[in-house]
């Protein structure tokens, strides 16, 4: 991506999510965000620990409605913590490898 | 001891505190419905229709504000339930839905009556859970209560396959009921800000929402309105909150609105809002409400808070809470050059009420059957024309008192809705104020009232058409009424009493008032019949789109 397309492109942002590890918690998370028309350009989710809990990063895109959309992350019950991240964050990054 | 899922559930519900639930059995369910058949302490009420079960379960909700329960089985059963478990959804009221499911085995291979309940119920729900272990059902089961009835209220959804309904467990003593999540604790800084807004206001408006009924707060929200000399309005959900004819009552805002609600909010130099969500049918076109007014935003659901109007002074907290710590920090003020400004725009542009003093018509039979009733019945509508009438015209005095399908707007709500308030409260009278189309969305439910003789009055204003429906082709679309006319008259009498209903046609009498009175006396469900002009509006209307000032008639 060259600089001049980078300036008009919004700024993105990664979204750090601890969840419960259960069936079904990826779609909780990923259906909040398509129902309330919010585009997730980028997702990746592994379990952590013991598994009891995974790890879910979603990079989406900064715009206005983006605090609306994390307090309603939030709210969702099996999300423990949302945590936010500029968009060069190196989880994204690194995988770039995989994506040529 | 040893139990299987079902009989786990049950024993789960009873200690809960369930003693009435409702639902209809079907192949996946049926271990749970044998498990019923042997509890001594919950009555099953046996809907027609899933829809209707759900609808009943909200009833009960509703006049308690405790969570009720709703069966089903799988598949159709399942998607049966759908609507109901969404106005739940959009009007926070405490729902536990339990559906069965096929076996685990089955799951994903197209089973007979297989759907996907729990993608189904993520977008509709709170929280939703598909049992995997029969032992999962010890915490699960109570953290259904507890999420249902916690923070913000809301439906809450449990599939279980049929194998975990039979797997057997054995258990020491069941898991303590579930009990409600602890309050966040209020900030007090924010609320010392609140409390110097209000004090420097001059022209301040309180703004109740169904928040305020759902948190026991009416009492409190009133007492602030009388000590700081706040006008207040309410919303669609928020009616009782205030009686209607407290002289600082407002009534309702928006888009069907009195003049005087919507011309005193634009006045407002600040806005009190509590337990409300500005939806667009309260303050119509958003960036066009109150455009003088800062905001005080007071809710439990910490989401609410600037998602459509951004607050000067949001507070994340129950709102009793929050009204109690207020109440001591706002100074006493009787405003009344701002309260004089307001009576006299009620003087200027009040409620219009044509024909009121016409028993047979629309705002007449409101009018009517409020004045042969006391507080403490309860009045239920379905949707349309004239769920606005009632809302407009019945003089509402007390929290759960009014129980209406508010963000999904869904006909069919009424009649098994107010079953539910009937069975949950027997000792009320409960009216039902519907419309033909309405009606026609769950007529079946008149099998369930006669069967469980419950005390609902079912008033049916009859124009034989979709009014709403009827009321915007005619303003906004060249009178262009199309699909909005039924063609053929239905003899909703005789259906009710093949049903086994009491009928009274207020078309078929001399004495229309005598007729009600005798009508709303009786005992037992009654269908009372009145046919009304299909060309009256609800007005005033503000057009989709429009500022709340910019209102048609009235």
């Amino acid at each position: 991506m060259d600089i001049c397309k980078e300036s008009t492109v919004p700024a993105k942002v990664a979204l750090e999510l601890a969840v419960r590890n259960h069936p079904g918690v990826m779609s909780h998370v990923c259906g909040l965000f398509a129902r309330r028309a919010f585009n997730v350009e980028g997702i990746l989710c592994m379990p952590v620990g013991n598994g009891d809990e995974s790890r879910i990063w979603l990079l989406v895109r900064d715009d206005a409605r983006l605090p609306q959309m994390i307090s309603q992350v939030e709210k969702l019950e099996d999300v423990i913590s949302v945590a936010r991240h500029a968009a060069d964050h190196r989880v994204f990054e690194r995988l770039e490898e995989f994506f040529q | 001891m040893q139990l299987n899922g079902a009989q786990l559930i049950v024993r789960l519900l009873e200690q809960q505190g369930i003693t009435t639930l409702t639902g209809i059995p079907g192949g996946a369910a049926l271990p749970l419905y044998d498990a019923l058949s042997q509890s001594p302490i919950i009555r099953h009420v046996l809907a027609r229709h899933e829809q209707g079960a759900g609808f009943i379960a909200q009833g009960m909700a509703r006049v308690t504000g405790k969570a009720a329960v709703c069966l089903a089985s799988s598949g159709p059963g399942a998607t049966n339930l759908v609507t109901a478990i969404a106005d739940a959804k959009l009007d926070s009221i405490p729902l536990v839905c339990i559906t069965g499911q096929v076996s685990s085995s089955m799951i994903g291979t197209d089973a007979f009556q297989e759907v996907d309940t729990y993608g189904i119920a993520i977008p509709i729900t709170k929280h939703n859970w598909l049992v995997r272990d029969v032992k999962d059902l010890l915490e699960i089961i109570p953290a259904a209560f507890r999420l249902a009835e916690s923070g913000r209220p809301g439906p809450v959804w449990v599939d279980v396959p049929k194998d975990v309904l039979t797997a057997s467990i054995e258990i020491g003593n069941l898991p303590a009921p579930a009990v409600r999540d602890e309050l966040p604790q209020v900030d007090g800084d924010l609320i010392s800000r609140a409390a110097a807004l209000i004090n420097s206001a001059k022209t301040p408006v309180l703004y109740l929402g169904g928040g305020v009924i759902a948190a026991d707060a009416c009492q409190a929200a009133v007492a602030l309105a009388e000590k700081a000399g706040l006008p207040t309005t309410m919303t669609l959900m928020g009616l009782g909150a205030m009686p209607v004819d407290h002289p600082l009552s407002l009534g309702m805002l928006g888009m069907h609105g009195a003049r005087y609600t919507n011309y005193a909010l634009e006045e407002a130099d600040l806005l009190i809002v509590l337990g409300a969500r500005f939806d667009d049918r309260a303050i119509g076109n958003a960036d066009k409400f109150c455009p003088k007014a800062a905001i005080i935003h007071i809710d439990i659901d910490p989401a609410e808070l600037g998602k459509i109007r951004r607050p000067d002074v949001a507070i994340h907290g129950d709102v009793a809470k929050v009204l109690e710590r207020l109440a001591a920090s706002v100074q006493t003020n009787p405003r009344h050059q701002w309260v004089a400004r307001v009576d006299a725009l009620k003087q200027a542009h009040p409620m219009a009420l044509p024909n009121v003093e016409d028993p047979r018509s629309h705002y007449g039979l409101v009018r009517a059957v409020a004045s042969l009733l006391d507080d403490e019945a309860v009045v239920v509508t379905d949707v349309g024309q004239h769920q606005m009438w009632v809302a407009q015209a019945y003089p509402f005095r007390r929290a759960r008192q009014w129980l209406t399908s508010g963000g999904l707007g869904t006909m069919g709500f009424g009649m098994p809705a107010a079953i539910g308030a009937a069975l949950a409260q027997p000792e009320r009278t409960v009216v039902c104020f519907s419309g033909d189309g309405s009606l026609k969305m769950n007529i079946q439910e008149m099998d369930t009232a006669v069967e469980e003789g419950v005390n609902i009055k079912v008033i049916v204003m009859n124009n034989q058409s979709l009014g709403l429906v009827h009321q915007q082709q005619d303003m906004f679309y060249g009178q262009r009424i199309f699909a909005a006319d039924y063609r053929r008259h239905t003899n909703f009498q005789m259906i009710a009493a093949g049903f086994g209903m009491q009928v009274f046609d207020l078309d078929e009498t001399d004495d229309p008032r005598a007729m009600l009175a005798e009508a709303l006396r009786s005992r037992g469900p009654a269908l009372i019949h009145c046919s009304i002009d299909v060309n009256q509006k609800v007005f005033p209307m503000v057009p989709p789109g429009a500022a709340n000032t910019e209102m048609i008639g009235g």
